[in-house]
C-alpha cells in the first residue's frame, strides 16, 4: 500500500517529496545501507564489472550542472549517461587509455546521512522504486593534486529477481556552480 | 559617462617574446613564467576583441549574466533599448561587486554595501544621503569594456579604445561562423544550454593551439573512437584529405569539408543521415533550394577563434585564463533557431563528449595538464612546431595550408601572438 504524500501515519508525519508516494514495504534500512556502501566501494575501487552489474536496464546516472532542477534534455549537465551510456563510459574506462583515469585516482568515499525518502513509481518497469538521499564526501588523489568531492546523491533502488539493483543515481555537486576539475572516476 | 581605462596591473613590462618564438619552435617559458602572463593579460587580455558570451543569453530587456573576460569579473547586460553591455563587478564608491546572482533580470544592479544603484547600462542613478556629497549627481560609473560587438550573436569584447573592428579582427573567421548559423533553418545561432566549467590546471595557450591539433586525435581519443567505432578518427589521418588552414590574425580551421564531400552523405558531419532527422533537412531544403545539399554535406565548422572561441562542429568553448598555469574552459552544446530534431542530440552529444567527465575533452584536459608539468622540466627548452612545414602549400585563397594532422595552425597562432606582445 502506498500513500500520498505528506499523510500523517498514526504519529508519525511523512514528508516526502513532489511526486514521491510513502516508502514502499519490502526494504530493511540496513540492507540499503549494505548497497549503497557496495555501491561505493566499487567505484573507489575502480570495479568497472561489478559497478556495472548494480545497475537495472533502464538506469540513468546523472550530475547535473549548475541548475540541478533544469531539463538535461535541454541544458548541459556533467553526467546524463543512460544505460547505453554507462556502458560506453566503462568500455572507454577498461581500455586502459581513458587518460582522464589512467593512472585511476586513489578514491575513499564516506556515504551518511541515508534517508529513505519514498517511492517512486518506475514507468518502465511498471513497479515502485525506493527512493533514497544521503550525502557524501570523497576524496581524490591523483598526480594533479588531492580534491574533495561532496554532495547529495539520490538513489532509486528496486529488487530485480530477489537483489537489489540500482536504477538512478543522481549527484548534486556543492561545486555546481563554480569550475570543477577533470573528474574521471565514478561519482 | 567617464572614461575607463584598460585594468592596470602595475609597471608596464616589455615582454621581449620575440627571442621565444621561432617559425618551427617555440621557447617554454612562454608556458611558464609569470611575467610573460602578466603582459599577455595587457597585451592580449585587455587589448585584443576577446568572445564572452551570446547575445541568446541575454534575450529580454533587463537579462544579465556573469562572465569572465581575462581576470575580470564581466556582468553582460542587455538594456531596455535591446543593446548588449559588459560591464565591469565593482561599485564606484568602494570597489565591492554590485551583483552576486549568476544570472537573472533586472534593470538595475543595487550595491549592498551603501545601497549605490546603477542602470543595467553601469550609469549611477542614485545613492543614499546625497547631501553627504553636495548634491543628488556624481561624476561615478560602473567600470565597462570599452567596445562591444558581435557577429551572429558572439559577443566579443575589447578593453582598447581604438584598434581593430571586430569584423577586421575576425577576418577570414567569420565565414566560419557564417557556415555554423548557415546550418539552421532560420540563419541564427543560439547558446542557451548553459555552460560546464572546467577548470584546468594548464596554461591557456595550450588549449588555443591543442584545439586545430589534427595529429593528437586518434592517439588522446583512441580509447572512445575505438569502443563507439566512430567515423572522426579517419578525418585526422594520414590519408585523410582534410587541410589545415591558417586564417590568419591567430585564427585556424581543421577543414574537413574535402573529406565530407568525398563521401557526399547530408549529416553524415554530425554522425546521422537524413531520414533520422526528416523536418530539418525538409526545412533546409525549404530554404536553400539545390544549394541544401552542399550546406548538408559540408557541414558545421572546427575553427580557433583567437584567443579563446573554438567551435567544434556542435560545441562551443570559451578558454579563459586565471594564472600562468590555470585556465577554465566553458563548454556548451549549439544550439539552432528552427532545428529542434537536432538541438537534443547536440545536447546529449556534447554532454557525453566535454566538460570535466566529458569521453573527449577529459582526456584533453589530463594531456594539457601533464603537457603543463612537462613543460617545467629544463630540458629540452623548446616545444617543437615544425610538423609539415615541407609541405605547406598556398589554396585558392591566399591562405596556407597544411595537410590534416599538420601544426600550420599553431604557426599562425604564434606569428600572430608575437605581432600583439611586441606591440608598443
Amino acid at each position: 500500500m502506498t500513500k500520498a504524500a505528506g499523510v500523517a501515519e498514526g504519529d508519525k508525519i511523512t514528508e516526502v517529496a513532489e511526486g514521491l508516494t510513502a516508502v514502499p514495504v519490502g526494504y530493511d534500512v540496513r540492507d540499503v545501507e549494505q548497497f549503497l556502501y557496495r555501491e561505493a566501494r566499487f567505484a573507489d575501487e575502480s570495479d568497472y564489472d561489478s559497478w556495472e552489474a548494480l545497475w537495472t536496464d533502464d538506469a540513468l546516472y546523472w550530475v547535473p550542472a549548475g541548475n540541478d532542477s533544469a531539463d538535461p534534455m535541454q541544458q548541459m549537465s556533467v553526467i546524463y549517461d543512460n544505460r547505453n551510456r554507462i556502458s560506453t563510459r566503462l568500455k572507454q574506462l577498461r581500455t586502459g587509455r581513458r587518460y582522464a583515469q589512467a593512472p585511476p585516482s586513489n578514491l575513499r568515499r564516506m556515504i551518511t546521512n541515508i534517508e529513505l525518502l519514498g517511492g517512486r513509481a518506475a514507468a518502465s518497469v511498471g513497479g515502485t522504486d525506493l527512493e533514497v538521499g544521503a550525502n557524501f564526501l570523497v576524496l581524490e588523489s591523483r598526480a594533479r593534486g588531492n580534491h574533495l568531492w561532496g554532495g547529495r546523491v539520490t538513489y532509486r533502488l528496486r529488487r530485480v529477481d530477489g537483489a537489489l539493483r540500482m536504477s538512478y543515481k543522481k549527484v548534486v555537486l556543492m561545486d555546481r556552480d563554480k569550475p570543477i576539475p577533470t573528474m574521471g572516476f565514478l561519482i | 559617462m567617464t572614461t575607463v581605462r584598460p585594468p592596470n596591473l602595475g609597471v608596464q613590462r616589455s615582454s621581449h617574446v620575440a627571442p621565444l618564438i621561432k617559425h618551427d619552435k617555440v621557447h617554454g617559458s612562454l608556458y611558464t613564467d609569470p611575467a610573460i602572463f602578466a603582459d599577455e593579460l595587457q597585451k592580449i587580455w585587455y587589448r585584443s576583441w576577446i568572445f564572452v558570451g551570446h547575445e541568446s543569453e541575454v534575450a529580454q530587456p533587463g537579462d544579465y549574466v556573469r562572465k569572465r573576460l581575462g581576470l575580470q569579473d564581466v556582468i553582460m547586460t542587455r538594456d531596455r533599448d535591446g543593446e548588449v553591455h559588459l560591464l565591469l563587478n565593482r561599485c564606484a564608491h568602494r570597489g565591492n561587486q554590485v551583483c552576486d546572482d549568476a544570472k537573472g533580470n533586472s534593470a538595475t544592479f543595487r550595491c549592498p554595501y551603501h545601497g549605490w544603484t546603477y542602470r543595467n547600462t553601469g550609469e549611477l542613478i542614485g545613492f543614499p544621503f546625497f547631501k553627504g556629497y553636495g548634491g543628488r549627481k556624481l561624476d561615478l560609473a560602473m567600470g565597462r569594456v570599452s567596445r562591444v560587438d558581435s557577429y551572429h550573436g558572439f559577443v566579443f569584447g575589447s578593453f582598447a579604445e581604438e584598434g581593430p573592428s571586430l569584423t577586421e579582427h575576425l577576418g577570414a573567421a567569420a565565414g566560419e561562423i557564417d557556415r555554423l548559423a548557415r546550418l539552421s533553418p532560420q540563419g541564427r545561432v543560439e547558446l542557451t544550454a548553459g555552460w560546464l566549467q572546467h577548470a584546468t590546471g594548464a596554461n591557456w595557450k595550450l588549449l588555443a593551439e591543442n584545439e586545430t591539433d589534427g595529429y593528437h586525435p586518434q592517439f588522446v581519443h583512441g580509447s572512445i573512437f575505438g569502443v563507439t567505432g566512430s567515423t572522426i578518427g579517419p578525418l585526422y589521418s594520414d590519408a585523410s584529405t582534410a587541410v589545415t588552414r591558417d586564417l590568419r590574425n591567430g585564427h585556424s580551421e581543421n577543414d574537413l569539408r574535402p573529406e565530407f564531400r568525398k563521401f557526399a552523405e547530408p549529416m553524415r558531419w554530425f554522425g546521422t543521415t537524413e531520414d533520422r532527422v526528416p523536418d530539418y533537412v525538409a526545412a533546409m531544403r525549404e530554404l536553400h533550394g539545390d544549394a541544401a545539399d552542399q550546406i548538408l554535406i559540408e557541414g558545421a565548422p572546427h575553427v580557433m577563434i583567437f584567443p579563446n572561441l573554438f567551435i567544434a562542429e556542435i560545441q562551443v568553448f570559451n578558454i579563459q585564463p586565471v594564472s600562468v598555469n590555470q585556465c577554465v574552459q566553458y563548454s556548451t552544446a549549439v544550439q539552432l533557431a528552427g532545428a529542434q530534431e537536432l538541438n537534443k542530440r547536440m545536447v546529449s552529444q556534447c554532454v557525453g563528449s566535454v566538460g570535466p567527465a566529458g569521453m573527449l575533452l577529459a582526456d584533453d584536459t589530463e594531456m594539457y595538464e601533464r603537457n603543463q608539468l612537462g613543460i617545467e622540466s629544463l630540458q629540452p627548452e623548446w616545444l617543437d612546431v615544425r610538423r609539415g612545414l615541407q609541405r605547406e602549400r598556398i589554396d585558392d585563397n591566399g591562405f596556407t595550408i597544411g595537410s590534416a594532422t599538420d601544426e600550420t595552425g599553431m604557426r599562425g597562432f604564434w606569428s600572430h601572438y608575437a605581432s600583439l606582445m611586441e606591440a608598443p
